[in-house]
């Protein structure tokens, strides 16, 4: 068999302020969950960051060793998992989980750590935090464990938490009690969040910026209220579209026509042209660079025909 | 917990029948006892006279009905070499047996644990790549030509172990004779118990790399690493835990060929165990001492089955007998 080398993420770069919760929106291939994987180098085998550099203030990640990567994670940035039926280790106790974070990264005695794993279960409004300490997942439902997963990701006081789709696998009226309890916790702790998903009504409520994502390349991003008010890009426009609440009811939903490029078939030129009802002849041919709109900076080659013209116009009314 | 004791006990009792029905069947197809029992010049009257009184002429129904009533009460007939009853000089063999299989499951557990962890971390790793080599030679290799050549190596060659017999022995409790507490007796124990447990090596390092390497793809692992665990908690703590749980399910089902592996190697060590006695109460067509032998093998078989349950639930908390009050 021949071995072939294919890039999930190109040319993908962004930067998260203190205190900044942005997200990052697409479809599945996208390369949304590997981009926040990678960014605490956790990309399963055989993939492997080639090239790029990730700085966590001005601590290079993809250089680090385990040991020091190790320090980093849990500590500085934690992860949320998409489904917490799967995160947390069916044969080990809640309150074991959560301690072996703490002591991994702080010389703290068991009973010390106890009291913190307890008190942040309690800061994710799980009532009787001492009982689910000794219990184990199973015993508990989906909802819940979503929310001892916050807590676990909470112990340490993380900089940054990247989430990478923490409400798919829950039902609706969970979802927006997790995400709630995710916006209060970034607010009252400063933390940064880089919210993973699919779903921009789930973006709109909690992130200040969006990154829009297609095929291994970020094709928009800008503040979401802006973004979600006056999509730019034709392929931010199609997901928007694509929303339930944007049907009038009894009308068939809205769709992109086709389907997300695999790896081995990214299309040349920009990669969403074969979907995109105004592709020309250019967008085939040639990567289109970020420009501004306005609203959002935006890779789009309809855009920035468009600009150019209102600017030659412009100028010709000079 | 004692309504699982008490649903396992009447399992068991339904596998016995079984085994009893089985052993029993086939004990006249070993041979004739009476050949075996009388000489050659004994006249065809006189051997149908012994076959008489030993019941050997009536249907099988009747024999069986005689020998279960026999067993319920803890005889399981008389041996025709030793005459003595059969279960009692089993008993007196159990020690042996049961010390040589111990050890070897001790050494299984304290190499192929390591051995499959190691294969699964970094299974590209050129001492992987050489223990999965082993092990497939392991696999196909027949235990008594390992064992053989081990005697040939150990003992004759090298000269550092005993290559038959169990050595001096101390006695407790008035019945069970040990081996393990003197220098004697561990070094006659050393090369039977390394040639058992090898016949079961492979399957069990294999069986822990396959599992763990599957754990070790799933998100909890994942979410581990995200925490910023040690690799050791990870896969000693998280990994390992989990890999052991199939682990163990076929570790109660592989201790019926461990019973099988213990008759070779009896035979060939000349330990004095209770393999050793089954094959040789098979040449002597010593019938009642082989269905006597079945049916203790039989019995041991459940309760290892049973302790396997009970040490899964200690390793499974979804499937924990706590709510039974264990």
């Amino acid at each position: 068999m021949k071995k072939r080398e294919l890039a999930a993420l190109i040319d993908v770069s962004f930067t998260l302020n203190r205190g900044e919760r942005i997200a990052i929106v697409g479809e599945s291939g996208a390369g949304k969950s590997i981009l926040g994987f990678s960014i605490v180098n956790l990309i399963s085998k055989p993939g492997y960051i080639e090239s790029g550099s990730i700085k966590l203030e001005n601590k290079e990640l993809t250089t680090m060793n385990l040991r020091q990567l190790q320090e980093v994670r849990g500590k500085r940035i934690a992860m949320i998992f998409q489904d917490p039926m799967m995160t947390l280790n069916p044969v080990l106790t809640i309150g074991n989980q959560l301690v072996e974070t703490i002591r991994s990264h702080t010389n703290i005695s068991y009973k010390d750590a106890r009291n913190i794993a307890i008190e942040k279960l309690h800061n994710v409004q799980i009532a009787s935090p001492e009982k689910r300490f000794d219990q184990y997942p199973h015993e508990l439902s989906g909802g819940m464990r979503q929310r001892v997963i916050i807590a676990s990701v909470l112990l340490l006081n993380p900089d940054i938490i990247i989430a990478d789709e923490p409400t798919t696998a829950l039902d609706v009226t969970i979802q927006a009690e997790i995400l709630q309890l995710l916006l209060t916790i970034c607010q009252d702790n400063g933390v940064a969040l880089v919210l993973i998903s699919h779903d921009l009504g789930v973006v709109s409520k909690v992130a200040e910026r969006t990154l829009v994502m297609y095929a291994g390349h970020i094709v928009e991003e800008g503040p979401t209220l802006e973004i979600i008010n006056d999509p730019q890009h034709p392929y931010t426009q199609g997901l928007l579209n694509a929303l339930p609440q944007m049907t009038i009811p009894g009308q068939r939903l809205n769709q992109i026509q086709g389907s997300m490029p695999s790896l081995a078939e990214r299309p040349s030129g920009c990669a969403f042209h074969p979907r995109c009802p105004y592709a020309t002849q250019k967008c085939k041919q040639e990567q289109p660079q970020f420009i501004y709109s306005g609203v959002s900076s935006v890779a789009c080659f309809i855009i920035e025909d468009m600009l150019n013209e209102f600017t030659d116009t412009d100028k010709e009314a000079l | 917990m004692l309504i699982f004791l008490l649903r396992r006990l009447l399992q068991a009792c339904f596998v016995m029948i079984i085994i009893s029905v089985i052993s029993f069947s086939i004990q006249d197809k070993l041979g004739d006892p009476v050949q075996q029992m009388v000489g050659m010049t004994v006249s065809p009257e006189e051997r149908n006279q012994l076959r008489n009184e030993l019941g050997l002429n009536d249907g099988f129904l009747v024999q069986y009905w005689r020998f279960a009533k026999g067993a319920v009460h803890g005889d399981l007939g008389t041996s025709y070499y030793y005459k003595e009853p059969a279960l009692d000089v089993i008993l007196e063999k159990l020690p042996a047996t049961l010390e040589l299989a111990f050890c070897a499951i001790l050494i299984v557990i304290l190499i192929a644990t390591p051995c499959g962890v190691l294969a699964a971390i970094k299974p590209k790793h050129i001492l992987s790549r050489l223990l999965m080599l082993i092990s497939s030679i392991g696999l196909s290799v027949p235990i008594f030509i390992v064992a053989i050549l081990m005697v040939y190596i150990f003992s004759i060659e090298l000269n550092i172990a005993p290559s038959f017999g169990r050595g001096q022995t101390t006695e407790f409790f008035g019945f069970w004779e040990s081996g393990l507490f003197n220098k004697d007796g561990l070094s006659h124990l050393l090369l039977p118990s390394l040639s058992l447990s090898i016949a079961l090596m492979p399957i069990f390092v294999r069986l822990i790399r396959a599992e763990m390497m599957d754990v070790l793809q799933s998100e909890y692992i994942r979410f581990a690493w995200s925490k910023g665990l040690s690799a050791r908690r990870i896969y000693f703590i998280h990994a390992l835990k989990n890999t052991m749980l199939p682990v163990i399910t076929v570790g109660g089902i592989q201790a019926g060929t461990l019973v099988a592996y213990t008759i070779l190697t009896e035979t060939i060590f000349q330990w004095p165990g209770m393999g050793f006695l089954f094959m040789d109460a098979v040449s002597r067509v010593d019938t009642p001492l082989v269905s006597a032998y079945l049916i203790v093998v039989g019995g041991i078989f459940v309760i290892t089955n049973t302790f396997v349950d009970l040490i899964y639930g200690l390793f499974n908390p979804t499937v924990r007998l706590a709510s039974h009050g264990l």
